[in-house]
């Protein structure tokens, strides 16, 4: 089924004509006759909706996307592609999606640890009592087009009281098409109390066609549990990628993201979290190291509604080029929830003259006995660092990469995972060693 | 803590002190707006064709535009067909002399604290007062007029000197810039306007006070300062409103242009009544405010304290446009109740090697919701622009909230921007450390606020320095963390 985004037709029209030719089974139904209704109401966001002022991803795939389809599974996802693109020294369980498809075939994991079920193979009743419900369609558009599209999903659970012994990861294949593509990929991660987890996302672009990636990901964190949740975005130029990651986090729970984005024309990062109660700590970090003409907007949002939380963000970006990133942090902070500590940073350096950074860093303070800060720094390189390097017999190249690295490698020591860690300290040094960045 | 409540309640039940209003005689132009109320209003003032038309073209654009809502602030729909456009003394004949003035309006000032008589015998600031609609005497105009400033209201210097009104009437704040904006630009009734002309460093302030009397009456006053090559200028601003069950809209521009070399201070202490402690009328306060350093080396300083207001929509912006030129925007925002205030600023930088500078404190008390909203923009040619933002938030109470917004958007690599932001109460054990060394509670409070403020209030000058921090004062001693 395609769909010209050429002539009149408007890209949510094209969506809309997509999701209503889909077929339909059981557990989707209700979810896609939602995100049809809500899609039809609001339509994909323009330019003057303020969440997408920056970041006209509608506009972007319009200009992109010549025939949008609604993307098959590829013949090109076979095992030595999920091999090639594993974490090198790194043991993990594996999920695999083939343009937003769970493969069972080549997904392995040891199911005494952690449980993958695609979501048709689920009991209808679970699904709809859980799907949507930490992410709402009504909260952004592209969560509405997620369920106007969607076709498969998994369920990934961890039990109560398990602590992972490996990670897992989450290998996202994405192919496009010459005329371009769209993925709908949705995920929902249970993990039970007093468990333990690791999981890593990594997009890999299996070509250098256009595609437009739309993924949900909800994440039901269980009390007194502790949960890493890693996504490395080092896509093709010519990837077109929305996520929304919405997390709930409960009391004595810890939820830790961190988001590294090196490449794609235009990628969106939508994360929330929701600190639902008392010793609950909510982390967001994230590295943006751009070049030519990707575009990066990340928009965190962290809720704090009981007493005595905590959540800390770190936000960092290079750019390059003509690159563009966007940062917004929303911390809102509720008026039962007093004692809550809260900060935000986010800094940048621009490195061309053709670069832009579009920052807010906000705040939503109803309560009076809480600590709250948040910083922001736009820059360029310290010359009396870079010629302190240089007066010792450093190259400009390597004296320049050196900072640039101690810069970015503030937000990448916050990966606690030894083997993924050491794997983005080398695609971020290998950057910033060339004279490219 | 019950003793912290009763000082609590003590300063939440608080009453405005500026809430009186005078009976006088008052020409007022009938309820509501149509393209007829802007013909009325032109010719009372017997205004030039040309500036009817401005005002004409400024209504339709006006009637085109939706009001804006990205805010945080809420409130019931203001019906403006249900508000006064004009209303003035009906006595006040346009004099220089302040002895033709009518005793009774006089009287107004005097009880404000502003005596317009004691200003002629005193040296010190130039007054131009502002009474609902109209002006109603300017003081030191000789004195001036000797430097060749033109300090004078609105409606006159259309008439003396139409080509300096329309050179700069809306250059900095065009028609359409927003709704309020449009709304003042087709209904504004007078205001002040002040040229400095080339080399001249003004000798004293220049000052506007600003009051509305008459109920169902809107204010909406234009205020108009061009400071021309390496001139400078100290302009202050004060405004109070009688206490009135409904809310009343207060709408005005200030333009300003800064020439090379040129220098602009304007200051604010803005105490429009806030409506009383349970949300009950107060003014809806929706102003633009904007400068252009638009030579090199020119430099605009806003600085604000704002107390009043039952709503405040306002941010006083500088567009750095001339190279090396510096902005600079101060401000304390008090709310209390049910207030609330949307404030910050806007630093455009256009020119090389631009600089600006904004330290915004936010203290919210009672049921109040107080937000920065800032923005910082550096165009692509605006090489090695700098800026620096701190803006604080001080909550007392936990029913009060305190949002920031700021907006940072840089297209040059040479640029250098920080911005910071905290949020806090009054420690306890900061009051602890008072009270153990015989200061009070309250007196420590007052004394930490005011400490909190100072960065800014430094800034005022002398004269409405000692009027702001008895206004922090009035408002805020006792408050507890």
């Amino acid at each position: 089924m395609t769909t010209s985004t050429k002539n009149a037709v408007s890209i949510t029209d094209a969506f809309l004509e997509i999701g209503k030719n889909l077929p339909q089974s059981n557990w989707n139904s209700a979810l896609r006759k939602e995100g049809i209704s809500l899609l039809s109401a609001q339509g994909l966001p323009a330019s003057k909706v303020e969440e997408y002022k920056f970041t006209p991803v509608a506009k972007k795939i319009q200009d992109t996307l010549s025939n949008l389809s609604h993307a098959p599974a590829s013949s090109n996802v076979v095992a030595e592609k999920v091999d090639e693109h594993r974490i090198p020294g790194l043991d993990s369980h594996v999920v695999v999606f083939n343009n937003g498809s769970y493969d069972a075939t080549l997904s392995a994991f040891d199911s005494s640890e952690v449980t993958v079920t695609s979501f048709g193979d689920m009991p209808t009743d679970s699904l709809e009592k859980t799907l949507g419900k930490i992410a709402p369609a009504g909260k952004d558009p592209f969560i509405a087009l997620n369920q106007l599209a969607i076709e498969s999903g998994v369920w990934i659970e961890i039990a109560t009281g398990t602590a992972l012994k490996k990670p897992v990861l989450i290998l996202q294949f994405v192919e496009g098409s010459l005329q371009g593509q769209s993925v709908h990929q949705r995920s929902y991660i249970q993990i039970g109390k007093n468990a333990a987890a690791t999981l890593i996302e990594k997009v890999v672009s299996l070509d250098d066609t256009p595609y437009f990636l739309n993924g949900v990901t909800e994440i039901n964190v269980g009390e007194n549990s502790q949960v890493a949740f890693y996504r490395l975005q080092d896509e093709s130029k010519f990837a077109i990628e929305v996520n929304n990651t919405e997390v709930n986090v409960p009391r004595d729970a810890t939820f830790s993201s961190a988001v590294i984005s090196l490449q794609g024309l235009m990628i969106r990062n939508n994360l929330s979290i929701n600190l639902l109660d008392s010793n609950s700590l909510g982390n967001m970090y994230g590295l943006y190291l751009l070049n030519g003409h990707s575009h990066v907007d990340n928009h965190t949002n962290v809720d704090h509604t009981k007493p005595h939380a905590e959540s800390n963000e770190l936000y960092k970006g290079i750019l390059a080029d003509h690159s563009r990133g966007v940062f917004n942090g929303k911390i809102f902070v509720r008026q039962d929830a007093q004692k809550t500590n809260a900060f935000q940073q986010n800094n940048n350096i621009l490195l061309s003259e053709d670069a832009v950074i579009n920052t807010k860093p906000q705040l939503e303070i109803w309560a009076d006995d809480v600590k709250c800060s948040h910083g922001c720094t736009t820059g360029q390189l310290d010359e009396e660092a870079l010629f302190y390097l240089r007066s010792r017999g450093i190259s400009k190249e390597s004296s320049r990469g050196m900072l640039l690295y101690a810069f970015a490698g503030e937000v990448l020591e916050k990966i606690t995972n030894e083997n993924f860690r050491e794997y983005c300290v080398g695609l971020v040094q290998e950057r910033l060693g060339s004279n490219h960045i | 803590m019950s003793k912290d409540n009763e000082i609590l309640e003590q300063f939440t039940s608080k009453e405005y002190e500026h809430g009186w209003s005078v009976e006088y005689e008052a020409d007022e132009a009938p309820l509501g707006l149509n393209e007829g109320i802007i013909r009325w209003i032109s010719a009372k003032k017997e205004e030039p064709q040309w500036l009817l038309d401005w005002r004409l073209k400024a209504y339709k654009t006006w009637e085109q535009m939706t009001e804006p809502e990205w805010a945080n602030i809420h409130y019931p729909k203001i019906d403006f067909q249900r508000t006064r456009y004009y209303s003035a003394p009906k006595k006040s004949k346009k004099t220089d002399s302040l002895d033709e003035i009518d005793p009774e309006l006089l009287k107004i000032y005097d009880r404000l604290g502003i005596s317009l008589n004691e200003q002629k015998r005193l040296q010190g600031i130039a007054v131009d007062a502002v009474l609902d609609s109209v002006s109603v005497g300017t003081t030191f105009r000789d004195t001036l007029s000797k430097h060749g400033i033109i300090f004078c209201s609105f409606s006159e210097a259309v008439k003396e000197h139409p080509e300096l009104i329309k050179k700069y009437l809306g250059s900095v704040v065009p028609i359409s810039d927003n709704y309020y904006a449009a709304l003042n630009s087709a209904v504004f009734s007078d205001g002040s306007f002040c040229y400095i002309p080339k080399g001249v460093r003004c000798p004293m302030e220049l000052s506007t006070y600003f009051r509305i009397n008459a109920a169902n009456t809107g204010q909406f006053e234009r205020t108009l300062i061009v400071a021309e090559e390496s001139s400078y200028v100290s302009y202050l601003e004060g405004c109070t409103a009688p206490q009135r069950d409904e809310n009343q809209l207060h709408a005005a521009v200030v333009e300003i242009y800064a020439a090379k070399n040129a220098e602009v201070k304007y200051s604010t202490v803005q105490n429009w009544f806030p409506g009383d402690k349970n949300g009950k009328g107060g003014i809806y306060n929706f102003v633009t405010k904007r400068g252009i350093c638009a030579g090199d080396h020119s430099k605009i300083s806003w600085t604000q304290v704002e107390t009043g207001s039952a709503i405040t929509w306002k941010y006083p912006s500088c567009i750095l446009k001339g190279n090396y030129s510096i902005g600079e925007f101060y401000s304390v925002a008090v709310t209390n109740n049910y207030q609330q205030a949307d404030t910050g600023t806007k630093m455009i930088h256009i020119g090389k090697n631009t600089r600006s500078r904004i330290v915004s404190k936010g203290i919210s008390a009672g049921h109040s919701q107080n937000s920065y909203r800032g923005q910082v923009q550096v165009m692509k040619r605006a090489t090695n622009a700098r800026n620096f933002s701190q803006c604080d938030s001080l909550l007392m109470g936990s029913t009060c909230g305190a949002h920031t917004f700021p907006y940072i958007d840089i297209s040059n690599s040479t640029a250098q921007v920080e911005h910071e932001a905290t949020t806090s109460k009054i420690g306890e054990d900061q009051i602890f450390y008072c009270n153990q060394r015989g200061i009070a509670t309250e007196d420590a409070v007052a004394l930490i606020v005011n400490g909190y403020a100072k960065e800014v209030l430094n800034q005022l000058p002398m004269e409405f320095a000692v009027e702001a921090q008895k206004l922090l004062a009035l408002t805020l001693e006792g408050s507890v963390g």
